[in-house]
């Protein structure tokens, strides 16, 4: 019973290794990826281990507080993509080593030429609220 | 509407359905069909006999669902033969309710999940509120969980072991929505104490009540995390402590030592100190041993270092913890705190601010982030 988060970003990660743009797949290799991470989402929901899941667009844009009784500062977006975070999802799972399991899965989605992409994927824990009892 | 009684009458109800003959995902439903029922009726037409009611109603709703099920009709003929419904003696049924929630084939979260449904009464909605999934998350998690039991038979006498662990998992576990996790776990545990005499049992109900009964003391109220030492004592919950170092007491008296009665031990010892400078710490190393042999547990060990440099002083707990694997969980923060104790701040600073990286939740990484800015400041 811990919650886990699935980061799909590109930042400083090694390339995936089937790592050709998905502009240059054809309709169909993308109608699959979609639909394998869909199912991956749905097996989730059945096993009681799915949160949330969510798809980020690729551009973000920079805030900043710019002093008393001034809107704030913004700036971007930046064609810079080396840190693009496509998208997430969370999981609630009974172990850490469940928690790779299935990001290995999501790994796996098919990418050009209907083989998996090897992407690669954050694992990251949630801090719990509550610490634990023994002191 | 006395909801904590109609939630201490469920299992007994689910309990009677399933040895009848009922399949516990059907028998489930046709109680939680009554309960909506007694919801609506009792405040106007209070039963003299609430068990009674609710397992008569329960069980005509199931009979009314398996009729309605005409590929059952075999299977309907079988239950029509069953005694008349009406008041019966709980305790046994409900302990075997206990043993099938907690059952070896499911996971943690299920086991837990399915023990809060049927064993606690508790709604879908309020186990996912406290476990912060989505409800329908958590109804999934319930359903398999019944799924899995499902062909498990009923007569057989499950692991108290087990038990134990789901209870102590929901006593464990963080809460927010409407239901305090805790104190569920102790009004289970304290139901099943009455229907199981074993004094494991016993210990993990000393246990609860004695943590428990220092729960208002542990966060201060910007939800910062006060440790053991710096505790208000004079807000713990006197009868709480009285209450679980008596079940304690009586359990250690049978002579038959596990680990939570242990952990009760160590619990009691803090409990009993008048001040924090008060405390046995030779008595505390003394029941780790215990622990120690009974579980084995690295845990155990690193808990164990802690008191002893309470007990022998910060060498001797950093020799203790010297012999343990230095990636256990808190390793770095427990070793903070002896090098601190030693009057090495620079150590004590770089290891805190380690720890904090390290922790495990909010309130510990914060309170460890405190105390390496508070030595970082002292130094300069």
């Amino acid at each position: 019973m811990a919650k886990y988060l699935l980061l799909k970003h590109y930042r400083g990660a090694p390339e995936a290794v089937n790592c050709e743009p998905m502009d240059q797949w054809t309709p169909e290799e993308i109608s699959a990826h979609v639909k394998y991470m869909q199912d991956f989402a749905a097996r989730l929901e059945e096993t009681g281990e799915f949160v949330d899941a969510q798809a980020l667009a690729p551009e973000g844009t920079f805030v900043r507080y710019d002093g008393e009784g001034r809107p704030p500062v913004t700036d971007g977006p930046f064609a810079e993509t080396k840190d693009l975070i496509a998208g997430w999802m969370v999981i609630d799972v009974d172990s850490y080593e469940r928690a790779v399991e299935l990001a290995g899965e999501l790994s796996a989605a098919p990418g050009a030429g209907g083989k998996p992409i090897h992407e690669w994927l954050e694992l990251r824990p949630f801090l719990r609220h509550e610490p634990a009892v023994t002191e | 509407m006395d909801e904590a009684l109609l939630r201490s009458l469920t299992p007994a109800a689910l309990g009677i359905l399933v040895r009848r003959g009922a399949d516990f995902a059907a028998a489930e439903d046709a109680v939680q069909d009554a309960l909506v029922e007694a919801i609506r009726v009792w405040p106007g037409d209070p039963p003299r006999d609430p068990k009674g009611w609710l397992v008569t109603v329960a069980w005509r709703k199931f009979l009314d669902a398996t009729r309605a099920d005409t590929a059952r009709r075999r299977r309907e003929d079988r239950v029509d033969e069953e005694p008349a419904p009406g008041p019966a003696s709980s305790v046994d049924d409900t302990l075997q309710l206990y043993f099938l929630c907690a059952h070896p084939s499911l996971t943690p979260s299920s086991a837990v999940a399915l023990t809060l449904r049927a064993v606690g009464g508790l709604t879908t909605r309020q186990i996912a509120q406290a476990y912060l999934v989505p409800e329908a998350t958590m109804a999934q998690r319930i359903s398999r969980a019944k799924r899995t039991v499902a062909g498990v038979r009923f007569d057989q006498p499950g692991d108290v072991a087990t038990v134990l662990r789901v209870l102590y998992l929901v006593f464990n576990e963080g809460y927010s929505g409407d239901v305090d996790l805790a104190a569920e776990a102790i009004r289970l545990t304290r139901q099943l104490a009455t229907a199981i005499d074993h004094p494991e049992v016993a210990g993990l109900l000393a246990l609860m009540l004695l943590h428990h009964a220092r729960r208002a003391t542990r966060i201060a109220p910007d939800g910062s995390l006060v440790p053991l030492a710096e505790q208000d004592r004079g807000r713990w919950d006197t009868a709480s402590i009285a209450e679980g170092v008596e079940i304690l007491q009586a359990a250690l008296a049978r002579d038959r030592l596990g680990e939570f009665q242990a952990q009760a031990a160590i619990a009691a010892l803090h409990a009993d100190a008048p001040t924090a400078e008060e405390t046995d710490w030779v008595q505390i190393v003394e029941w780790y041993d215990e622990l120690v042999r009974l579980t084995g547990s690295p845990i155990v060990r690193l808990n164990r270092a802690v008191a002893v440099g309470e007990a022998d002083g910060p060498r001797a707990g950093l020799a203790a913890l010297a012999e343990l694997d230095d990636s256990l969980p808190r390793h770095t923060a427990v070793a903070a705190y002896l090098h601190e104790r030693d009057g090495d701040v620079a150590t004590a600073a770089r290891l805190y601010a380690d720890a904090a990286r390290k922790a495990p939740n909010l309130a510990e990484r914060d309170y460890l982030t405190r105390q390496a800015a508070r030595l970082n400041t002292r130094r300069t």
